[in-house]
């Protein structure tokens, strides 16, 4: 007997695919009626291009990229629909030994604080300047990534233009560490693993990390081909009923030893089930033996990390606007508004009975503390989710908050 | 000519393949070709080659840093390139079947374009035949050794001729449906556990 509904679905080798891979590799797809086919793919370019000539019918994609595609920033790009997200947190800013050096002479401290290692890193960036020697170097896994937009957010708000005063480069997750070692870059931002091997191989210190920069802050989604989700409704709600119960299965303490065995497997990531220890427990190794836990590093479920917030495609497009990636026109603030859908997450979950937040979207930044939040069903906790510069992200005031960031330092 | 004007790249760490395309597009009548293994330095080497069709391989993960290099490098001159042509469907689902991707730089007509996606195509899957045919062969030869084992394990302990244990074998497949290649594997292995004097 055949399942009721085919799907194929690209991901990139990364932890942050875990819960598309536990869907399929788990039973979670196939009790709900679906034979799921995960494709591994090389680059974020090859999943944009497969999923607009109609090879996969969704994708685990980085945040702001279905944007990128409606606001036609790439290359190739069909209309992406957004009804899922995969989690939040997860990245790292790893720098190389030389510059930990320059920056612990300016006062760092392996704390992982934001502020403080931003205000060293300004300090050395400073007297580099000074002395005549190159900008540094510092590489993100592509161009539309939530992981350009964090390195610049937390650039800028410690005072350092990252358009003129650093260079910033794209280089493949799996590279990173390699690159540093070599002295080809000075530092970069990227998910877990390939932080912590940098500083298992002695060449990089952990100096902060995503979720003290905007804890519980966006990262991948599933990005779905629009056509496809409207042609195929049924079977695309099925999909998000499977993710549901993926997610939920990943978070639990008591599995995470089965999912790392999981992504351990030649044909997801490859990699030791040891070396995903720290994205699941947040306890990480930073360099030189210093190590510290860290609160929601990443939550493939708990704290809403599902719910596709209308909020966070928003601020993702304020950034596209903040760093000359797109024009903040009216038509273009639509395309950021549409792309993500809490009105199909909504509808395939109804059924389940889970918690619903109250709105589509939520002031990022105004939860100081996790807080129980007016919802549909059981009780569901948010936050908190302060930014580490205190800044409040209001997507009703968007206007004035895009402004507020060209007159700061974002001008480069 | 016009279409021998073009200035071609392709981008292939496989070294074999890369050599493939490259006879190809000549044959075609492409003489600038340039044809580059390792993406380290690649910026400069683009402003000198200053191409007007960029050829990479869907499996190389440099194509992310590639593809923005080519939008934000002052070094070449008419930015970015599309991946052929977004009308064109059937030969982008051919391309990325084969495993090619071909970046247009701006300005360039498809009907330019299209054949030398077409031949990048037809070249990529003559490898990848290529490759699979190694590939059989060289399973072959692992069968024909496997099979000359088990023959002389039989030989050796039931005092059969070579021709009489090849039989044996054959028949012992048939009666079970499976390979004889299989058979004989089976027999190898079990010879193995028996005891090493059997294995040598």
């Amino acid at each position: 007997m055949g399942a009721e509904h085919q799907i194929t679905a690209g991901f990139m080798p990364l932890f942050d695919s875990a819960v598309l891979v536990a869907a399929g590799e788990l039973g979670f797809a196939a009790r709900e009626g679906i034979d799921l086919t995960l494709h591994r793919e090389t680059s974020w370019a090859n999943i944009r291009d497969r999923i607009a000539i109609g090879h996969f019918d969704l994708a685990h994609m980085l945040g702001p990229m279905p944007l990128a595609c409606n606001l036609g920033l790439t290359p190739l790009a069909s209309e992406t629909i957004v009804p899922f997200s995969l989690g939040l947190g997860g990245n790292c800013v790893t720098i190389s030994n030389a510059v930990w050096a320059g920056m612990a002479a300016h006062g760092a401290e392996p704390d992982l604080d934001p502020a403080r290692a931003g205000a060293a890193l300004r300090a050395l960036i400073r007297e580099r300047a000074v002395a005549g020697h190159d900008p540094l170097r510092f590489a993100v896994v592509h161009p539309h990534s939530g992981h350009n937009y964090e390195l610049r957010y937390w650039l800028a708000a410690c005072g350092i233009d990252p358009s003129s005063e650093i260079e910033i480069v794209i280089v493949p997750p799996p590279f990173m560490a390699d690159a540093l070692a070599a002295s080809r870059i000075d530092g970069y931002c990227v998910g877990e693993p390939w932080n912590s091997a940098a500083v298992a191989a002695g060449t990089g210190h952990i100096i902060t990390v995503k979720a003290l920069l905007w804890r519980n802050s966006p990262e991948k989604v599933i990005g779905v081909r629009k056509a496809w989700a409207e042609q195929k409704p049924e079977a695309l709600a099925a999909l998000l009923r499977a993710l549901h119960h993926s997610a939920r299965w990943c978070q639990d303490p008591g599995n995470h030893g089965e999912l790392a065995d999981v992504m351990a497997q030649p044909g997801f990531l490859g990699l030791p089930p040891a070396v995903q220890i720290p994205i699941l427990t947040g306890h990480l190794q930073l360099g030189g033996g210093a190590e510290r836990s860290i609160d929601d590093f990443f939550l493939p479920f708990d704290k809403a990390a599902n719910f596709p917030w209308k909020s966070h495609a928003l601020w993702f497009y304020t950034q596209m606007v903040r760093w000359g990636h797109v024009a903040h026109t009216p038509e273009n603030f639509a395309i950021a508004r549409n792309c993500y859908r809490p009105d199909l997450y909504r509808s395939a979950l109804k059924p389940l009975g889970v918690a619903f937040p109250g709105a589509n979207a939520k002031v990022e930044g105004a939860l100081r503390v996790a807080t129980a939040v007016g919802a549909t069903g059981a009780g569901l906790v948010l936050g908190p989710d302060g930014f580490f510069d205190g800044q409040i992200f209001d997507p009703d005031e968007i206007d004035a908050y895009i402004a507020r960031q060209k007159s700061g330092s974002a001008e480069g | 000519m016009v279409r021998s004007s073009l200035a071609v790249l392709v981008i292939d760490e496989n070294r074999i393949r890369a050599a493939i395309i490259e006879a190809g597009l000549r044959d075609a009548g492409h003489e600038q070709v340039t044809v580059i293994h390792d993406v380290t330095g690649i910026a400069r080497r683009i402003a000198e080659i200053e191409p007007d069709v960029i050829v990479i391989d869907l499996e190389n993960p440099n194509r992310d840093m590639l593809e923005n290099m080519f939008q934000l490098s002052r070094a070449v001159k008419r930015p970015i390139a599309m991946f052929v042509d977004r009308s064109d469907q059937a030969s982008i689902e051919a391309a990325v079947d084969a495993g090619v991707s071909a970046y247009v730089v701006d300005g360039l007509r498809q009907e330019r374009v299209k054949p030398i996606l077409d031949m990048a195509v037809s070249r990529f899957n003559a490898f990848s035949r290529m490759a699979r045919e190694l590939e059989e062969v060289r399973g072959e030869l692992e069968n024909r050794k496997v099979i000359d084992r088990a023959k002389g394990i039989l030989m050796k302990s039931r005092g059969l001729s070579e021709e009489a244990a090849y039989t044996l074998l054959r028949k012992t497949a048939m009666n079970q449906n499976r390979k004889i290649s299989d058979i004989a594997q089976s027999l190898v292995t079990a010879a193995g556990l028996l005891g090493p004097a059997e294995d040598e």
